[in-house]
């Protein structure tokens, strides 16, 4: 097989490529023509692409095409729609880059953009997010519905969507960059707690793939496997990587919740000490 | 915005709760299998049958040349071991177990996807060894990757011992479409020829014209 032939789609969506293309032009667009001090510098844009960049190799190469006949790859293929090309976009902080074109829409349009800010904020309720962002995990990984997906081409579309989206949602709404004491994003130890309770279930989930004596999965055995594989073989390593990632996952994202939280401490401790009776005693 | 926001600020997740219940038994709900089929009711899921192959005599063979026929399609090589020679011989036997006047109404459709092994001679002594109602076909590799891609299944292949002998792995289960071409049953391994026969049966007496 040539480069090409790994390169190219296996299954080509073309609204796949479309979207991936409009996000990284209309991001290239705001850099070029928003004001400097605004810009995010090389490392947060070099994040950004990486991540979505990420997102595409696994949607539209021939990795697609092993993550619909091994159910390892899969779950691989959903680790970084799930979380870590979510994480990286979040980590990158593309605030600016919508504030730049928010600024351009009309209050027209900005009526029309309303509904799916309603939306967002429902979606993004702590406990909505939790329950979705799991939710869709085990819904997914529902042998019944797993098989479904795995047959038709609609269903399987679907999912990697909806695992990507749902994995924006939540990782910018842990990893949001604005600071819970002048905004309203979501205090850190409510960040904290939800990124240890979503590890819990994935991680009985991936234990008990990994410690299922039958097949779970009897779709990729119906439907062939890419190369001949030990079906127990392909089951352990899939249920291994629904388990010990995300579960490290969390905890990366604890870590550098916990840094920023104490960061801010920090900066208001100094701030306090050089001012320690005039602040209290202002009007 | 803010008006809309503001309540939202307030929204208490305890009160999402029925939501998010009702909401997953609703998900559930629709797990369940309407009709006792024993295979796997796939209509809907996937696209309907159309292939362009070569049969045993070096001919090409389409979905026209068994239409109106309920077509079985498996997937395998003639160098197979167990599993491709132990379904033949289930669906020959669920065949044979369906009422005389329906087993006419079943065309077994063998597509070897080892093209480098399989010559369209070697297929037709393999699948007359399975009876009267087995079509073999095989193509190039190009075409039964469009083949398989289009039915969501793929095969490869391992490599080749001392004396060139490889595993190919493929789907191992049968894919039942009716006489008009629509994609109904994937039967599993695991099922019985009885099961089968029944499950044969009725996609039989309901294409049958009344």
């Amino acid at each position: 097989m040539s480069a090409a032939d790994y390169l190219l789609p296996y299954d080509f969506s073309p609204l796949t490529v479309l979207s991936f293309a409009a996000v990284l032009g209309l991001y290239g667009m705001a850099l070029l023509r928003m004001p400097a001090a605004d810009r995010p510098g090389p490392v947060r844009i070099t994040t950004f692409v990486l991540g979505v960049m990420l997102c595409y190799a696994v949607m539209q190469t021939r990795f697609d095409y092993y993550s619909q006949y091994m159910f390892f790859v899969h779950r691989g293929q959903h680790l970084i729609l799930h979380h870590l090309g979510p994480i990286l976009i979040a980590l990158s902080n593309p605030l600016p880059i919508a504030r730049y074109w928010y600024g351009f829409a009309g209050p027209g349009s900005r009526r029309l953009i309303a509904p799916l800010g309603w939306l967002y904020r429902l979606l993004q309720q702590p406990a909505i997010a939790a329950f979705l962002f799991v939710g869709l995990i085990f819904f997914w990984l529902w042998p019944p519905i797993h098989f479904d997906a795995m047959l038709s081409r609609q269903l399987y579309w679907l999912m990697n969507w909806s695992m990507l989206l749902d994995g924006l949602l939540f990782w910018w709404l842990i990893l949001d960059s604005r600071s819970p004491a002048v905004g309203n994003a979501l205090g850190y130890g409510k960040r904290i707690l939800l990124l240890a309770l979503v590890a819990i279930p994935q991680m009985i989930l991936g234990a008990w793939i990994v410690f299922s004596r039958g097949m779970v999965y009897d779709v990729y055995e119906v439907c062939g496997r890419a190369w001949p594989m030990p079906p127990e073989t392909d089951q352990l390593l899939g249920g291994l990587l629904t388990w010990i990632p995300p579960a490290m996952m969390s905890i990366v994202g604890i870590l550098i919740i916990l840094r920023r939280a104490m960061h801010e401490d920090d900066g208001r401790a100094r701030r306090q000490s050089r001012q320690p009776i005039t602040e209290g005693s202002a009007p | 915005m803010m008006p809309l926001s503001q309540p939202l600020a307030r929204f208490r997740p305890v009160a999402l709760w029925p939501l998010v219940l009702s909401l997953s038994l609703t998900l559930t709900g629709c797990l369940g299998d309407q009709e006792n089929w024993h295979g796997k009711d796939i209509s809907g899921l996937m696209p309907e049958l159309e292939f362009t192959l070569t049969g045993t005599s070096g001919n090409l063979v389409t979905e026209t040349d068994s239409a109106g026929q309920i077509r079985l399609v498996y997937f395998g090589f003639t160098s197979c071991p167990d599993v491709c020679p132990a379904t033949l011989s289930s669906l020959g036997s669920a065949i044979k177990q369906m009422p005389d006047d329906l087993q006419d109404d079943v065309t077994t459709l063998f597509v070897s996807v080892d093209p480098d092994r399989d010559t369209p001679k070697r297929i037709a002594s393999y699948v007359n060894f399975f009876g009267q109602g087995v079509v073999g076909l095989t193509g190039e590799e190009a075409t039964l990757r469009e083949f398989t891609k289009r039915y969501r299944t793929t095969f490869g292949y391992d490599q080749p011992d001392t004396e060139g002998n490889y595993q190919v792995s493929h789907s191992a289960a049968v894919y039942v479409f009716d006489g008009d071409g629509d994609a109904r049953l994937l039967l599993r391994p695991g099922l019985t020829s009885e099961q089968i026969s029944a499950d044969l049966t009725a996609l039989a007496t309901e294409s049958a014209p009344t």
